[in-house]
């Protein structure tokens, strides 16, 4: 929800037909199966040629409590969540009359006849649809019931929007294709709920697909999928990890990847070595010790699995040490809500651990960044001697979006300032934390390297630039000042921010992660609807580079829009532009768990104006 | 390598104790945490190991600094208090090769790391895993910690009225595949145990009582040196063969056990007062389990099985180093990720 009370009112749906320009909300139970009936939506509009984009509101369950998925249209490229639904498959009995009580009024619903919800508003377009009855038409074998049921309202959906058939079946048999038997039951389902819907129900409602080529050659996936990818294409060697929700499945993909591309078909042999950790703080110490002996390390974690980081993130620091850390974000504090999307852990992970500790943080906004930042986050880790942050989140991560094919990467690793033994040789000799080059960066030898100079001491206690103890002040304050010369130089090195938009007048937005397509709707609004023409700039890392003051400097207004209560990254921001520039920042912050959506930042943008 | 005069004399490999020496030890004079890395210094001398094929690990407390005080031309890493098995756990997977010992202390293993020992140990990973135990927290002045025994009292009075935990028993339990205790004033029983611990393929950990003579060697504690020198029973006479030394002595195959280890080395333990078999894992628990009771302090091999598989061996990794691979071993070729892509189609 957004800080301020809504400024503007729900907008009654307009009048004419919803072509390629809707919204549909499937009500249905956890564990009911659903998920394959929604991909298989999904995929038939992908297939169609128009831009879609589908988004899973689960509960932290198994089975049994209510679950949303909502399938978005949009002939404008819109992929980001639409607060309005228009149409409504109404699956679960639980949740039926609040679903339908949350409608503007012209929505269409289709319902489980027995519900009898059509008694419930005058002002809303019912179809009723007798579930039960048709499974058992098409599906004589009583225990497979349950498991088909749910594809007869694709049929009823494909019907009512007029969806190409030879779409759907070709989905169905995608999402089966494994299991010829399945998916032909599945496809009788989805005939049986379209022969219904000819049939019985006649179409009053607005929405209606037609076939675009707008999504030719991209392809469908979800962040935590694409991040995984850029894992095993940075040559990823050692995975440590422990399961939460919403970040398990980046490591499970990654895993599988690994399983298939990464292992010797000859010999059987890995070249790479995935563990399982018994919590998040082995997960870490596991990673420290791979990036400190050399290998490319990750683990990926959420928010209470960050926490359980956080000495050992201030150890990784202190020592030097690569790693990638993936913070895949859900609502906080504490368990929070598990299953929901947040931008929570911002500030807490810029400055994770105590004492005077900076991270780097990448913040990837798209799938395919996702993939991308992947991939950086383990060249900067190497180059900057130093745990890397990459900060997703739910929304981004376990939902499915659409995507211009990833392309392969065209520089080698970066494997940082590692010396050998023939180095030494000709050096004489190192000091594992001097500043040689003046970048902050010290030098490093892998453990193993042959020479008799080559071995340091690594530690977490206060040392001198060979590595040894000290509890000298300059000893101490040389390092510290050291570590923040070298933060300095992560300026230049990471991601630069993007002006996603140029604006006309004294308007500025910054935003970053899964803000950004919704933004991309809302800047649409404003500037339709408000004639505020705004800029945008997208923030891709933390430390910031000049790019942002440059930014605000141009613009008089700017309005830092983020999906936490506190406005962390506002917050951030303002620490580090100069205080003129701190002072043109305006907080924008929707954080009901809920993937935020165009209208809210709108109706936000809109209040701050009076 | 190093230049050193002819006279000095040298192992195997050609390298001399200073070597395999340390840093100058910051702990108190008489700290058996010191015997203890005296005693490493030599069984890698002897052992003729290479230093920098070695990494020294630890976590936090007075025996976690003593990795700075052996092996200087070895990889050290002081991690954080009680989560030094991950760092090592992480440390051999990037890189198989190399040859891991960590220390450890009693508040450190037991009480903080408890969950991540336990993990180690059911992970054989291939290591020597010291707890330098004294029954307090050093470091921070001479806390009661989990291995102090009952009735156990401190310097203040206070006395111990809590179990300890027998770290070989739990070891033991939870797949660690050789499992000792030694005193670290018992120089010829520390030495030969370590040099087979290093020798071994798997988790070998080791229990050495380490007498703290600040907070906990007094009248009325159970881990100091009179109380251990007097109650010491060693279960064995253990006796270390290293591969390369030809020498044949005969033993009594009726009184002594021979197993051979990974490298081909053999330890050799002659029974002493016990009919005991150190490859029954039952019978060492058992022993473990009803030995405390009698105020004794029991040390030797409990436990050895040189063949089960370790950590790095079940995860089938090439040969090489996973660090240090090179680029197109470890980024599969555009025509993967082409593949995937149009998978995604
Ligand atoms: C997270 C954390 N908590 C507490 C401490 C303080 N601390 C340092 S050493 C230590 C106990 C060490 O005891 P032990 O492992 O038995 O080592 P000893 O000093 O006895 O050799 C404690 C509690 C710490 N360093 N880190
Ligand atoms: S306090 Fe105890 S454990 Fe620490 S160095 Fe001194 S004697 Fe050793
Ligand atoms: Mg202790």
């Amino acid at each position: 929800m957004a800080t301020s009370e809504l400024a503007v009112k729900a907008p009654a749906a307009p009048a004419g037909d919803l072509v390629n320009d809707f919204s549909i909300q499937v009500a249905t139970v956890n564990g009911s199966g659903s998920q394959s009936s929604n991909l298989v939506l999904l995929r038939t509009l992908f297939q169609m040629g128009i831009p879609v984009s589908g988004k899973n509101l689960f509960p932290s369950n198994i089975a049994g409590l209510p679950t949303w998925y909502t399938i978005r249209a949009s002939h404008r490229h819109y992929i980001g969540r639409k607060k309005e639904t228009d149409l409504l498959v109404a699956m679960n009995p639980e949740t039926a009359r609040d679903d339908v009580a949350g409608l503007r009024p012209n929505a269409a619903v289709i319902y489980d006849e027995p519900l009898r919800l059509d008694a419930q508003r005058q002002d809303l377009i019912f179809y009723p649809v007798p579930f039960d009855k048709i499974v058992a038409g098409v599906c004589p074998e009583a225990k497979l019931r349950k498991l088909v049921r749910n594809m007869i309202y694709v049929g009823v959906v494909g019907e009512l929007l007029g969806m190409d058939w030879a779409e759907t079946e070709k989905a169905v048999r995608r999402q089966f294709r494994r299991k010829q038997k399945a998916a032909d039951l599945n496809w009788a389902a989805v005939a049986a709920g379209r022969d219904y819907a000819q049939q019985h129900l006649t179409k009053r409602d607005r929405c209606r697909l037609e076939r675009m080529n707008e999504t030719a050659g991209q392809i469908i996936i979800d962040g935590n999928a694409a991040a995984a990818l850029g894992c095993l294409f940075a040559g990823v060697t050692v995975v440590a990890w422990y399961p939460i929700t919403p970040s398990s499945s980046l490591c499970e993909s990654l895993i599988e990847y690994l399983r298939k591309y990464r292992i010797d078909s000859a010999t059987g042999q890995a070249t790479f070595a995935a563990v399982q950790a018994e919590d998040e703080l082995s997960a870490l110490g596991m990673v420290l010790g791979a990036g400190w002996m050399g290998a490319r390390a990750m683990t990926s974690t959420s928010g209470p699995g960050l926490s359980l980081m956080a000495e050992f993130t201030g150890l990784g620091y202190y020592a030097e040490i690569p790693a990638v850390i993936f913070d895949i974000q859900r609502v906080g504090p504490s368990t929070g809500l598990p299953t929901r999307t947040a931008q929570g852990d911002v500030s807490f992970t810029a400055g994770l651990s105590h004492g005077d500790t900076r991270h780097v943080v990448l913040l990837p906004g798209t799938a395919r960044e996702c993939y991308e930042l992947a991939m950086r986050a383990f060249d900067l880790a190497e180059q900057l001697q130093t745990p890397v942050f990459v900060l997703s989140d739910l929304d981004l991560g376990m939902n499915n979006w659409m995507a211009e094919p990833f392309p392969y990467p065209e520089q080698p690793l970066q494997r940082g300032k590692v010396l050998t033994a023939g180095d030494l040789e000709r050096l004489g000799g190192f000091a594992r934390y001097r500043d040689v080059d003046g970048d902050g960066i010290p030098y490093r030898t892998l453990p193993g390297t042959d020479h008799p100079q080559a071995a340091f001491f690594t530690r977490g206690s206060g040392h001198n630039d060979q590595g040894q103890y000290s509890e000298k002040a300059a000893d101490y304050k040389d390092n510290v000042d050291r570590l923040l010369r070298k933060f300095q130089t992560a300026r230049s090195l990471v991601p630069p921010a993007i002006v996603e938009r140029q604006g006309v007048g004294a308007h500025g937005v910054i935003a970053y992660g899964s803000t950004h397509f919704p933004l991309l709707e809302s800047l649409d609004q404003l500037r339709e609807k408000q004639g505020i023409d705004a800029a945008y700039l997208r923030l891709r890392a933390y430390p910031f580079g000049p790019e942002i003051a440059a930014f605000v400097r141009a613009h008089e207004v700017v309005y830092v829009v983020e999906q936490n209560r506190d406005g962390q990254m506002y917050d951030l921001l303002r620490l580090d532009l100069p205080a003129e520039l701190a002072a043109r920042l305006r907080s924008v912050r929707c954080y009901d768990g809920l993937p935020v959506d165009a209208r809210s930042i709108t109706e936000t943008i809109v209040h701050l104006q009076d | 390598m190093a230049t050193i005069p002819a006279e000095i004399k040298r192992n195997r490999i050609g390298l001399a104790t200073s070597d395999y020496k340390g840093g100058k030890s910051t702990l108190c004079a008489g700290c058996g945490h010191n015997a203890i890395s005296e005693r490493i210094i030599d069984a890698c001398y002897e052992l003729g190991l290479d230093p920098h094929r070695i990494i020294k690990l630890s976590g936090i407390g007075c025996s976690s600094k003593s990795p700075a005080y052996f092996l200087n031309r070895s990889f050290g890493f002081n991690a954080v208090h009680g989560r030094m098995p991950s760092v090592a756990t992480g440390a051999l997977l990037a890189n198989h090769t190399m040859r891991a010992i960590g220390v450890s202390g009693d508040g450190d293993t037991v009480s903080i790391g408890m969950g991540q020992f336990v993990h180690l140990m059911r992970r054989n990973l291939p290591m020597v895993y010291i707890i330098e135990d004294n029954g307090v927290y050093g470091l921070t002045k001479g806390q009661f910690s989990a291995t102090a025994d009952l009735g156990s009292k401190l310097k203040t009075g206070v006395v111990n009225e809590l179990p300890p935990v027998d770290t070989c028993a739990l070891a033991i339990l939870c797949g660690a595949t050789f499992v000792a205790r030694s005193f670290s004033g018992d120089k010829r029983q520390l030495s030969a145990v370590l040099k087979a611990a290093l020798a071994h393929r798997g988790m070998a950990m080791l229990d050495v009582i380490s007498p703290c003579v600040t907070f906990n060697d007094h009248e009325g504690s159970t881990k100091s040196y009179q109380y251990v020198k007097e109650h010491e029973e060693a279960l064995q006479d253990v006796d270390f063969v290293p591969v390369f030394d030809d020498i044949h002595v005969d033993y009594d195959p009726g009184t002594t056990t021979e197993i051979q280890l990974h490298d081909g080395s053999r330890l050799r333990l002659r029974k002493l007062e016990r009919d005991f078999d150190p490859q029954n894992r039952k019978g060492a628990l058992s022993l473990l389990t009803s030995y405390h009771a009698q105020g004794e302090v029991l040390t030797g091999v409990f436990y050895i099985n040189p063949a089960s598989p370790d950590f790095t061996g079940q995860l089938n990794l090439v040969p090489e180093p996973l660090a240090t691979l090179p680029m197109d071993r470890v980024r599969p070729p555009q025509t993967v990720l082409d593949e995937i892509m149009s998978s995604l189609r």
